[in-house]
């Protein structure tokens, strides 16, 4: 699919931008490489503001490696190389004057397990904009982020007890907030509910919603009832290449690929 | 019931091997610890006489009764301060190189391979080498700095091959989640790999000086002295350690100085065990103090 198809299905169904803003967060043309072999090929899509873009696809299909080159955290992997363009509101994140850790301030990232710090619950939260040199007031920046995590009430009488000692599931959510301290743009999410139980999955699946209210969120996901339940718009990848990319309705109930339908009806993967 | 949980005919044997190994284990176990308490007993049965304030407060003496090991015990404080203050930033800086900054590259395997290789050279060969470098040409003379800088070049493999091992067991889900959060890669050494580490590289520290305060060999080859009847006043002054007195006085003929030998070995243990407890007790607090 070529890039101007994504812009065009990504704009025309939203209410929030117009044709003259850059989208918020975009691939264009998007190859990457490690060492010789290409694990995306030519993958042009769109995330707009306040909306939910999943990015679903079998197993080593890259997905994962499409949603670490949004904050470039595929840097870290020593001969991972990109070709295309990464545009953050218009501006490619991967021209040398960018600096990534300025990149990973506003385009905040939940992984897969959750990796709370082994520090107490408080500091987990407060860290990142400590160091980011945030000099406004901590305490109230730690209530208001877990609170829109929702952990708040769950957590707010032991704040200096150890992250570790939560539940996996109120893990993900202080790892959530840990990211929502940092006043992101985007938030990444590569499969944040894959590690955890029914429960503890709704419990997340629903704070994505009020999210949605404030923050761009691109979220990888193994599960396809996940993808539907959840999200605004939905890519779907195979062995790299992107096979469909559009509102997450039309990608389910009427895909235009014969193999999108295969798939989101279960027929491999 | 027949056929039913009935044993296969090689059960029995198989039975046999894992008991006969678990019981090999726990033999030579306990044959280390037995070897242990019996020195200990040995030393402090021929030495324990002998240990009193006086030993600890006099210099050496060819009069048993009057004889101490004040010169011994600060010489080896000095030097194992000063082979810690040297050696410490030194190797754990360099693991931090070669673990979290340093690209796989063929420099990189060959210093690998050459620290692992300096881990396993005799002491003695350090010993020249400290003489030709520090006591000759920097001209440091027979001083507890050159020792110090001797022991520190002994030791740093050793810290070095701790400290990586250290810091390669934080787990990498703890660098990405501060990087993620825009964190520069010092700040994320800074205050997440180090203090995860930080046990890691004290115990494999701690070890590494243990070597050193009761190594003998580098310290006769850089000169430092059997005799010593003053207690150094600065780096640069000659000095001498708990173990060169230890084997001066063994290699005497008299029966006291033997037995003055063993009380001088229960000072070197003792300081042993002071710097082991010291490393259990920062280990301790700093698990504390990273909520």
């Amino acid at each position: 699919m070529i890039a101007e198809d994504a812009l065009k299905i990504a704009t025309q169904h939203s209410a929030a931008a117009t044709n003259t803003d850059p989208p918020l967060l975009q691939a264009h043309d998007v190859s990457i490489y490690y060492g010789e072999t290409a694990a995306i090929k030519d993958v042009s899509v769109v995330a707009t503001e306040r909306s939910i873009t999943a990015i679903i696809g079998p197993s080593g299909c890259g997905k994962s490696t499409l949603l670490r080159a949004f904050n470039r955290m595929n840097d870290f992997i020593p001969d991972a190389r990109l070709a295309g363009q990464i545009r953050y509101r218009g501006v490619d994140i991967y021209q040398p004057q960018v600096d990534p850790v300025e990149v990973r301030r506003r385009v905040g990232m939940v992984f897969q397990k959750p990796n709370p710090f082994p520090k107490s619950i408080f500091k987990n939260v407060s860290w990142g904009p400590v160091i980011n040199g945030f000099k406004g007031d901590v305490p109230g920046l730690v209530e208001s982020s877990l609170r829109k995590a929702a952990l708040w009430d769950e957590v707010k009488d032991r704040l200096n007890d150890s992250a570790l000692a939560l539940s996996g599931g109120q893990q993900q959510r202080l790892c959530i907030a840990r990211a929502l301290a940092l006043q992101p743009d985007v938030i990444l999410m590569d499969e944040p509910a894959s590690a955890l139980d029914p429960v503890s999955t709704a419990r997340i699946e629903d704070l994505l919603f009020e999210l949605k209210e404030r923050y761009t969120i691109v979220i990888v996901t193994h599960n396809m009832q996940q993808a539907a339940r959840v999200s605004d718009f939905t890519a779907f990848l195979d062995a790299g290449k992107l096979v469909e990319f559009g509102e997450t309705d039309q990608v389910f109930t009427r895909p235009k690929q014969k193999r999108t339908e295969d798939y989101v009806s279960g027929r491999f993967g | 019931m027949s056929g039913v949980l009935e044993s296969p005919a090689n059960l029995h044997r198989r039975r046999t091997m894992a008991r006969a190994f678990r019981t090999a284990c726990m033999l030579l176990a306990w044959l280390c610890l037995v070897l242990l308490v019996v020195l200990l007993i040995h030393a402090t049965y021929e030495g324990l006489p002998w240990l009193d304030l006086q030993f600890l407060r006099e210099f050496p003496s060819r009069f048993p009764e009057r004889a101490g090991i004040k010169s011994a015990l600060y010489g080896s404080l000095w030097l194992i301060s000063l082979t810690a203050g040297f050696s410490i930033p030194v190797g754990v800086a360099a693991a931090i190189y070669l673990e979290e900054y340093a690209r796989r590259s063929r420099i990189h395997s060959l210093i690998e391979v050459s620290i692992a290789n300096l881990a396993g050279v005799p002491s003695i060969v350090y010993g020249i080498l400290g003489l030709t470098l520090f006591v000759r040409w920097l001209a440091l003379g027979r001083s507890v700095v050159a020792g110090a800088l001797t022991m520190s070049l002994l030791i740093l493999p050793v810290i070095i091959i701790a400290s990586r091992e250290a810091l390669r067991a934080v787990p990498d889900s703890i660098r990405q989640a501060a990087s993620a959060l825009g964190a520069t890669q010092w700040q994320t050494i800074r205050h997440h790999v180090l203090p995860s580490a930080l046990s890691g590289i004290l115990t494999g520290t701690i070890l590494a000086l243990s070597r050193a305060i009761g190594e003998t060999a580098p310290l006769i080859m850089i000169g430092a002295l059997t005799y010593v009847a003053f207690v150094p006043a600065g780096p640069m002054d000659a000095f001498t350690a708990l173990p060169i007195q230890i084997f001066n006085w063994v290699s005497r003929p008299q029966q006291e100085f033997h037995q003055l030998a063993a009380a001088g070995i229960m000072v070197l243990l003792t300081v042993l065990l002071l710097m082991n407890a010291a490393a259990v007790i920062i280990r301790h607090r700093s698990q504390r103090n990273r909520l």
